[in-house]
């Protein structure tokens, strides 16, 4: 049996991966609950972001404050862009998972092109510096991510629920001629929800790459772990979505210090089996 | 012209030339092709095998999955665990292997298949998320333990001089049993019923269709044919590793082959496989390997945006325009019916196919019944007794008890949320009471799944009718009198659907979709649906609404020469003047109570009824 001390690490290392895990879901939870679009090219938006953000600052070293101001917006542009092909062609809820299925694919291998498929690693400062409260170590970058992960989700919550747009969006998503009827132009606000959703994955990427080692492989590795969050979450809602992220990661920091770290996976993915099995009512 | 005798539904000369094929490239090594082309071709084969085993559940039956990787993967390590550690000879641990892929693919549909809601993309994810558990499983157990298993000592079975000879022939003999197997299915009862399945599965269940046992079925046989095709396979790459085998490509590939190729017809996975495995072959090596990965990610959001029914559907779809108007003109089925060949019936054979007689519509002894006088000392055949329902607490039918005797037409009337609709539901199996009885010929139906009503005799239509988008006019009607009361070959069954299809006017109509009928004809098109089972008795569920006064008078003739033809009607409407018309006896429900029943002359006079049903202004 390992020490308290450990245990408590351990607790809270799965807190801080389940913040990620809340961050790099939130945009599919948005975009799958309110668009009904399953996008899982939105793995590829963090890693894409993730590899840029290697690239600029890890390598050309330009201010990383530069680089968020750049990949926000871009990403953005490449949300709106996928939500204008989904409603280009009508596509369904079924046919988005397989088209983003795709183009995660194709995104995949355009990173394995030009970074190949070995593990790359960014040094800053951030990464190695970490602060001890009592006997145990908070790291710092994981802490900027746990906060930035808390504004997000609640400035997500609040939008949904009391802004217009939100409304609107939530008007849309459950009756969307209905909405319609009553002057919600559902066109320009998905447009709007994509964008804003690719562009959470950017943030997400950018600690994606600060975090730890990057590499392409990973990409897939995250995917059963975050939609089980997402869909246990409860699709776009945000709280949900946290609440059960950091669930999801103490559970398998917990399984790793108590078995091995190669036994990880199974927390998550039976987890998903679970509910999707016992409260399918849920998604 | 004759029209085609109710036989076999396969030409005899498409089967020669599928075998001559098949000897044709069985003999292929004799010839001594470069090594490098016969492991191309098994490459063909395995894919070929893998896309259409998937098809036979994700295509058919409409259930996507994402977890092919795990039916795959428990075949590649049954083999080689069975070689290595059990030192089997090789050629028995396939049957083995694809045995435990079929036990995997059963005991997850045993469980799965119970939740009503896991389908489409939750369905997707369940298989895909199974995959990592098992692959998880796998890497952290002896089954792998981490490094991989090597299977170079093992000994090639000899069935050709080479081993890559002997491995062709192998997946040449796997893929055309896959193959074989798909189209069997396709033609088969249990074809159409995953067909049906794929469209609308309570409907499908309602018509006689048993969906939980099929789908059961075209699991372990899609997982069985994957795991024979995976433990094949760990002797061709003669080094496994967890990584290898479960990864994301098999179920990427297998989708993507079958979308392309088209998922509804038993070739179209091959078509697929043929294509995606030359342009991955084609880009072998270095940077060029990943150009052909985003090529294929590339082609797979394509297929989706521009050809949804893959290059099968651009096949069946150029086929059908081409063909003359002549021979469409009578029963010609989509793809997913019988064959092309079977089906054109021409002008002169509809015309051949006498008009039925209304009577020959109904079994003899309930024909005969109809003649005599009155219904009313008939015995009850079909008793409620004391039907509760409870959804969440809100009690839709509350001690619901009537009694349908046979060769009437019971009315049953109720203001809206009355509970009629229920009550059809429940009669017709769909949904199980909370308490009480359903009683047909003093067996009690109420707790039995719905296609054991369809078996014994009971049919319904729908308020708002619910075709299979996918299949013909006549193949939506062929459906229940394969799986209904009468359980029919495909064949007769055809043949029983053109007779309703005549009785309700719609036989012109027989090869279209669907989705071309107006209200009307939909209507019309349940009806026939209903009555393709010989059925006993009939619920109508407000056939009449949404029709114009003359459309109203069309069906009031429809229902009156249905009764006249034997068949008992439960008869659920709200328009007053074809309810007088119609009904022997009326019941009326209020807040899921019998408020009044009797003639219907006497009960709408009742107070209470004239309160709770006409208002207080109706008089």
């Amino acid at each position: 049996m390992p020490s308290a001390t450990l245990l408590a690490q351990s607790v809270l290392s799965g807190v801080f991966s389940g913040a990620l895990y809340a961050l790099m879901g939130l945009g599919i939870s948005l975009a799958w609950g309110l668009l009904r679009v399953i996008n899982l090219a939105h793995f590829a938006f963090v890693f894409l972001a993730g590899y840029l953000v290697y690239q600029c600052i890890g390598v050309s070293g330009w201010s990383p404050t530069l680089v968020v101001l750049l990949a926000l917006p871009l990403f953005f542009v490449a949300g709106v862009a996928l939500q204008w092909l989904f409603a280009r062609f009508s596509v369904d809820e079924f046919g988005s998972l397989l088209v983003t299925f795709g183009l995660t694919i194709m995104i995949e291998s355009l990173i394995q092109w030009i970074w190949t498929a070995d593990v790359r690693r960014m040094e800053t400062p951030l990464s190695t510096w970490s602060v001890k409260l009592g006997p145990i170590y908070v790291p710092v970058a994981e802490s900027i991510l746990l906060l930035v992960t808390l504004a997000v989700v609640v400035a997500a919550w609040a939008w949904l629920r009391h802004t217009y747009v939100g409304k609107a969006l939530r008007a849309s998503a459950q009756n969307p001629v209905i909405a319609a009827a009553f002057g919600v132009s559902h066109r320009r606000l998905a447009f709007l929800l994509s964008g804003v959703a690719a562009a959470t994955g950017a943030l997400a990427g950018v600690f994606v790459a600060v975090g730890s080692p990057i590499s392409p492989s990973q990409m897939f590795g995250s995917l059963g772990v975050v939609l089980a969050a997402v869909i246990l979450g409860g699709l776009g809602n945000p709280l949900g979505l946290l609440a059960a992220s950091i669930l999801i990661g103490i559970a398998e920091a917990l399984t790793m210090a108590l078995t091995a770290p190669s036994w990880a996976p199974l927390v998550s993915f039976s987890l998903l089996i679970f509910i999707l099995v016992l409260r399918p009512d849920r998604v | 012209m004759p029209v085609r005798p109710a036989s076999g539904p396969r030409p005899p000369g498409r089967v020669v030339a599928a075998v001559a094929v098949f000897l044709a490239l069985a003999c292929l090594p004799l010839a001594q092709p470069p090594a490098f082309f016969e492991s191309f071709l098994y490459l063909v084969f395995l894919w070929v095998a893998l896309a259409t085993s998937w098809t036979i559940l994700s295509g058919y039956s409409g259930y996507f999955s994402f977890g092919h990787g795990a039916f795959f993967g428990v075949g590649v390590y049954t083999t080689a665990t069975l070689v290595t550690a059990g030192e089997m000879p090789f050629l028995a641990t396939l049957p083995l292997a694809g045995l435990a892929s079929l036990l995997l693919g059963v005991g997850i549909g045993a469980v799965v298949f119970r939740v009503r809601r896991l389908r489409g993309e939750l369905f997707a994810l369940l298989t895909l998320a199974i995959t990592f558990v098992l692959a998880t499983i796998a890497l952290n157990t002896p089954i792998d333990g981490g490094p991989g298993v090597f299977l170079s000592g093992v000994s090639m079975p000899r069935l050709y001089a080479t081993p890559a000879s002997t491995l062709y022939l192998m997946a040449l003999l796997v893929a055309a049993l896959a193959l074989a197997i798909a189209w069997q299915l396709q033609y088969s009862r249990v074809g159409r019923a995953l067909f049906a399945i794929a469209d609308d599965e309570d409907v499908a269940e309602v018509m006689g269709v048993p969906t939980f046992s099929y789908k059961l079925r075209a699991i372990g046989i899609s997982a069985g044919l994957a795991g024979v095709a995976g433990g094949m396979h760990a002797l061709f790459v003669t080094y496994v590793t967890v990584s290898e085998t479960f990864s994301i490509t098999v179920p990427l590939y297998v989708v993507l082959m079958s979308v392309m190729g088209g998922m509804r017809r038993w070739y179209g996975p091959a078509l697929g496989a043929i294509v995606v495995t030359a342009l991955t072959y084609a880009f072998v090596g270095g940077e060029w390997a990943l150009a052909g990965r985003a090529l294929i990610g590339l082609t797979l959001i394509l297929v989706i945006l521009f050809l949804p029914q893959g290059f099968a559907g651009s096949i069946g779809a150029w086929r059908a325009r081409w063909q003359p108007r002549a021979a469409r003109s009578g029963a010609q089925l989509t793809p997913h019916g019988l064959s092309p060949s079977e089906a054109p019936a021409t002008a002169q054979a509809e015309a051949a196919v006498a008009r039925p007689s209304i009577l020959s519509l109904n079994p003899p002894a309930a024909a005969a019944s109809s003649s005599g006088a009155l219904h009313a000392a008939e015995a009850p055949f079909l008793r409620c007794e004391a039907i509760h329902m409870a959804f969440k607490g809100v009690k839709a039918l509350d001690g619901v008890s009537l009694e349908v005797h046979s060769g009437e037409i019971l009315g049953l009337v109720g203001p809206n949320g009355s509970g009629k609709s229920t009550l059809v539901n429940v009669i017709s199996g769909l949904l199980q009471p909370t308490a009480g009885q359903v009683l047909l010929d003093g067996e009690d139906l109420a707790l039995l799944p719905a296609h054991r009503a369809a078996r014994a005799g009971i049919a319904r239509t729908y308020q708002i009718p619910r075709p299979f988008a996918r299949l013909s006019v006549l193949e939506n009607v062929a459906l229940p009198a394969m799986f209904g009361g009468l359980q029919l070959a495909p064949a007769a069954a055809l043949e029983r659907a053109r007779e309703a299809l005549d009785f309700v006017g719609l036989l012109d109509r027989a090869a279209d979709l669907p989705a071309t009928l107006n209200l009307h004809q939909r209507k019309f098109l349940e009806l026939a649906r209903a009555l393709a089972i010989r059925p006993r008795v009939v619920l109508l569920d407000e056939v009449l609404a949404g029709l114009t006064p003359a459309e109203i008078d069309s069906a009031i003739a429809m229902v009156r020469s249905i009764r006249d033809a034997g068949t008992t009607i439960l008869f659920i409407e709200h328009n007053m003047r074809a309810v007088l018309a119609l009904t022997d006896r009326l019941v009326v429900l209020n807040q899921g109570r019998v408020i009044a029943h009797g003639r219907p002359a006497d009960v709408v006079r009742e107070p209470q009824v004239i309160e709770a049903y006409l208002g207080t202004a109706a008089c």
